[in-house]
């Protein structure tokens, strides 16, 4: 709500959110001893290829630009009350839209310019793929759980469909779109590989965060999502603001997806879905629906990914096992929240 | 008689306020024990320690002689206590009879015939007439009320705490439930009834405690209360309640004296000179409209009303006086007819815009739809503005600006919180109220709509509230005043309609003729 944490409480909320990290890691490394593996070499190998190895650090860096664009997107929805679980069809469908106009583009267009373009288009797809919930969750009350995993699972199909049969590169083996050059992709910052999409969603975040706090358009989303029939009392216009939390939330996840086509890729593959839009969603209750706290989480998380993978080759744990961690965050966190909360309702100081 | 229940020098504090403070109190078998006290006193929190939502922070609490240790509700419900609360805590996608059947234990199938068993049997004790299938969301809050009560009476408790159940009740609703009472204690039940009306404690209750402050400020006991007359009891609480030593006795109590007057029910404004020549602030023309299953919907309404008038409308709760308020306020549309403030026609104006113009809305559900209970006093202060300068500009926040005004309003409206920060619900109802009152009838009001404006309120924030409606009308408000309390709106109001099956039956003016024509009116017996 406000956001006026003093320095006290500031420590507090870092403390309830340090409390469980270390547990989460402490009881994954039993975990792992249990199976055999060396917790402490795992975490130390993680921890290097991640963070500590320039190249690592770079990769990690680069991986938090989608997740962070999705975090905002969910902040925006989840905030107003609005389950958006469709992230994934979203994100694709604006990955191929963009990673198909983009070659095209580029022959008649400035670099910058087809850059802009594409994140709009990407930005114009994911809303406009939100719009059947929207309406059907505005108008009739439809539980927009269920339709926006449809939704999800209509729109992943659908990017596949058209690369295969619409938009194909008659030049590849392999079905994918055709190639935005390296070049003429987003562009790198001081000679590093992470790209500027990195920026642009860090951005985002923050701004989404201050737009939620210090606006009357955010305050109405966070009445609409705390009591909507507060909210119609209120006077407000409920079903607009339905449609553009979703199409805002949407449009969010949908840059995602032309920030990692432009940024990374400069095409899409058939069959590639990273599956983001469901991964980020505990790291979004993990930060409180907080834009700062995001930015910490989405580096955590990134950084395990990035190191989960080496270590899957390395030390033999397997790659998901970054997403048990991730559990076992959500869980502790969960535990400490009801514990200070149980103290504070028996009233022990 | 035996003590079914007792607290021994228990404490409860919150952030910023002492709730509870070594507070002792015995409950007994087959005896009413009222409590009463001002808003904040602590009456709420006493029975939600019993009824296992808090925990003491100190002292103990007793059931059957042995200490015990309520720490949830369900352990609660074991040890044979029932509970009412001021909030509705059903289930509103559920039927009657579902919510009535989670209380079981969840090991054991959910038996339908047991259950509509002991529904038949709590409908005919408390004589309510509530179809067990219908859906909690269909029925009007004091129908909702009542489930509240079988659900309390499910299992026979032993101890049955009632917070407020009564406000909300109309006044056959009341005397319906003061002889389950009664018939409840005969059959050795204690129970605990929050009030504010001292009438209903005076005929409800056989031992009557008062709180204040969080401490217990008096307590009369049976055979004392019995030798009182009226007046001595309620000069004896009223001094109770607010502090007030008795006159003579030098101190500061002397100050008090007025008022005490004022507490005991003295008028303090005057009427209000109306000059029915100019033209009307509010004219409704044959307003109408559509039917839903919550409530009763208007047919055909008309009236005018005045600056500095104050109209009052009476009739038993669900005759429409929802759909009536919801109307004006801009919050639900108009299926046919006219409606006009000053030379506007508002008639399709929705709530910002009829609130731009000086309409304003003080609804009944506070904490259903008056506020956003987990958001601070301050945000809850402005909810009906946001967007609306000086607050915000160019649609961002001024929180500074926000947090003054709330700070001022606390201070003029006496609201009691720990600060502006804190979370609207975590205020006591009448104070929750009072959040509500300030924002709504401000110095831009120009037309206001009060749905019940004293239930939960004790009698002085009663006054206080009645006070700033006479106040209010004496700066050219105009008001409408809905409530069941005749009484009340025969104290304020200039003329008062009166709401049968979704019209208004008829408007008289507030003379000594009125309260038998209001009556009549009520039950649809005569029309005017
Ligand atoms: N959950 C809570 N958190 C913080 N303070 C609380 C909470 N619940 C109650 N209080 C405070 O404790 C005090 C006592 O509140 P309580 O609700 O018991 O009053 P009450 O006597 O029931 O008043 P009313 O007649 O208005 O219902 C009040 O000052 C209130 O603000
Ligand atoms: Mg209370």
């Amino acid at each position: 709500m406000t956001d006026g944490s003093t320095f006290a409480g500031f420590q507090a909320t870092l403390l309830r959110v340090l409390v469980p990290v270390a547990l989460a890691l402490i009881v994954g490394g039993l975990i792992l001893l249990v199976l055999g593996k060396d917790p402490v070499g795992y975490y130390g190998y993680v921890l290097e290829r991640s963070l500590l190895r320039w190249g690592g650090a770079q990769e990690t860096l680069t991986r938090m630009a989608p997740l962070l664009l999705i975090a905002a997107g969910l902040i925006v929805a989840f905030r107003a009350g609005i389950w958006n679980l469709g992230g994934d069809g979203q994100f694709l469908l604006a990955a191929v839209a963009s990673a198909a106009l983009a070659p095209v583009f580029i022959g008649i267009l400035p670099r910058g310019l087809t850059l802009v373009a594409c994140m709009l288009v990407g930005s114009l797809v994911g809303a406009l793929w939100s719009v059947i919930p929207a309406v059907l969750k505005a108008r009739y009350g439809v539980n927009e759980i269920i339709t926006t995993l449809m939704m999800s699972f209509l729109g992943t199909s659908l990017a596949n469909v058209l690369i295969k049969l619409v938009l194909r590169d008659p030049d590849t083996t392999v079905p994918q779109t055709r190639s935005l050059p390296v070049d003429d992709r987003l562009p790198r910052l001081f000679g590093t590989t992470i790209h500027g999409g990195l920026v642009l969603a860090v951005l985002t975040v923050i701004v989404v965060h201050l737009m939620m706090t210090r606006t009357a358009f955010g305050l109405k989303l966070q009445v609409l999502g705390a009591n909507r029939a507060a909210a119609v009392h209120a006077g407000f216009r409920v079903e607009r603001l339905i449609l553009a939390a979703f199409a805002l939330s949407a449009a969010l996840i949908g840059l995602a997806g032309a920030v990692e086509v432009l940024g990374v890729w400069g095409t899409v593959r058939a069959d590639w879905n990273p599956a983001l839009g469901l991964l980020v969603v505990p790291l979004v209750f993990l930060a409180r629906f907080n834009g700062f706290a995001v930015i910490g989480f989405t580096l955590f998380f990134s950084a395990l990914m990035v190191g989960g993978e080496s270590a899957a080759r390395r030390v033999g744990v397997p790659q998901h096992y970054v997403l048990v961690l991730v559990a076992l965050l959500l869980l502790f966190l969960g535990i400490v929240e009801y514990l200070d909360q149980s103290r504070r309702k028996s009233g022990t100081p | 008689m035996s003590i079914v229940a007792a607290l021994s020098k228990v404490t409860k504090r919150y952030p910023g306020t002492v709730a509870l403070d070594a507070v002792s109190l015995e409950f007994r078998a087959g005896e009413v024990h009222v409590l009463l006290g001002e808003n904040g006193a602590g009456k709420s929190t006493l029975v939600s320690l019993l009824a296992g939502m808090q925990q003491p922070d100190e002292g103990a609490i007793l059931v059957g002689g042995q200490t015990v240790r309520i720490d949830s509700p369900r352990r609660s419900m074991d040890l044979g206590i029932g509970a009412v609360f001021q909030r509705v805590l059903l289930v509103p996608s559920l039927t009657v009879i579902e919510n009535l059947m989670l209380g079981g234990s969840w090991l054991r199938r959910l038996a339908r015939e047991p259950a509509l068993r002991r529904f038949g049997e709590l409908a005919q004790l408390l004589g309510t007439h509530i179809d067990p299938d219908a859906p909690v969301s269909g029925l009007s809050l004091g129908e909702q009320q009542q489930v509240e009560i079988m659900r309390a009476l499910w299992r026979d408790e032993k101890l049955l705490l009632l917070d407020e159940p009564t406000s909300m009740l109309t006044s056959h609703g009341v005397a319906d439930l003061g002889r389950s009472m009664r018939r409840l204690r005969d059959q050795g039940v204690a129970l605990i009834l929050i009030t504010h009306k001292l009438l209903e404690a005076f005929e409800f209750g056989d031992r009557i405690s008062v709180l204040r402050l969080g401490c217990v400020a008096g307590e009369i006991a049976p055979q004392r209360l019995q030798a009182m007359s009226e007046a001595q009891r309620t000069e004896t609480i009223i001094r109770m309640m607010f502090g007030i030593g008795v006159g003579g006795e030098g101190g500061p109590a002397d100050g008090h004296e007025a008022e005490l007057a004022i507490l005991l029910g003295h008028k303090i404004h005057g009427p209000a000179i109306i000059d029915r020549a100019r033209p009307p602030v509010l004219s409704v023309r044959e307003a109408s409209t559509a039917a839903d299953y919550t409530e009763t919907p208007l047919h055909e309404v008309s009236f005018d009303l005045w600056p500095g008038e104050v109209l009052g409308i009476a009739g038993v709760d669900g005759n429409g006086q929802k759909h009536l308020a919801e109307m004006l306020a801009g919050q639900r549309g108009v299926r046919s007819g006219l409606l006009r403030l000053g030379d506007a026609d508002i008639t399709h104006g929705h709530v910002p815009e009829r609130r731009q113009r000086g309409v304003r809305y003080v609804t009944d559900d506070r904490l259903g739809e008056g506020t956003v209970g987990k958001f601070p006093v301050a945000t809850n202060l402005v909810l009906k503005e946001v967007g609306a300068s000086p607050w915000w500009r160019h649609g961002f926040t001024n929180w500074d600006l926000i947090h003054r005004h709330a700070r001022e309003q606390i201070k003029s409206n006496d609201i009691r919180t720990p600060s502006e920060l804190t979370p609207v619900n975590h205020l006591s109802g009448g104070n929750v109220q009072k959040v509500l009152l300030a924002r709504e009838l401000d110095a831009h009001a120009a037309v206001a709509i009060l749905n019940k404006p004293t239930y939960g309120l004790d009698l002085h924030n009663q006054r206080l509230a009645l006070d700033r409606i006479g106040a209010a009308a004496a700066r050219g408000v105009a008001l409408i005043v809905i409530s069941t309390d005749l009484d009340e709106l025969i104290e304020i109001s200039d003329r008062i309609g009166v709401m049968f099956q979704g019209r208004l039956a008829g408007i008289v003016d507030n003379d000594d003729r009125a309260a038998d024509i209001i009556r009549r009116l009520m039950t649809g017996a005569a029309t005017v």
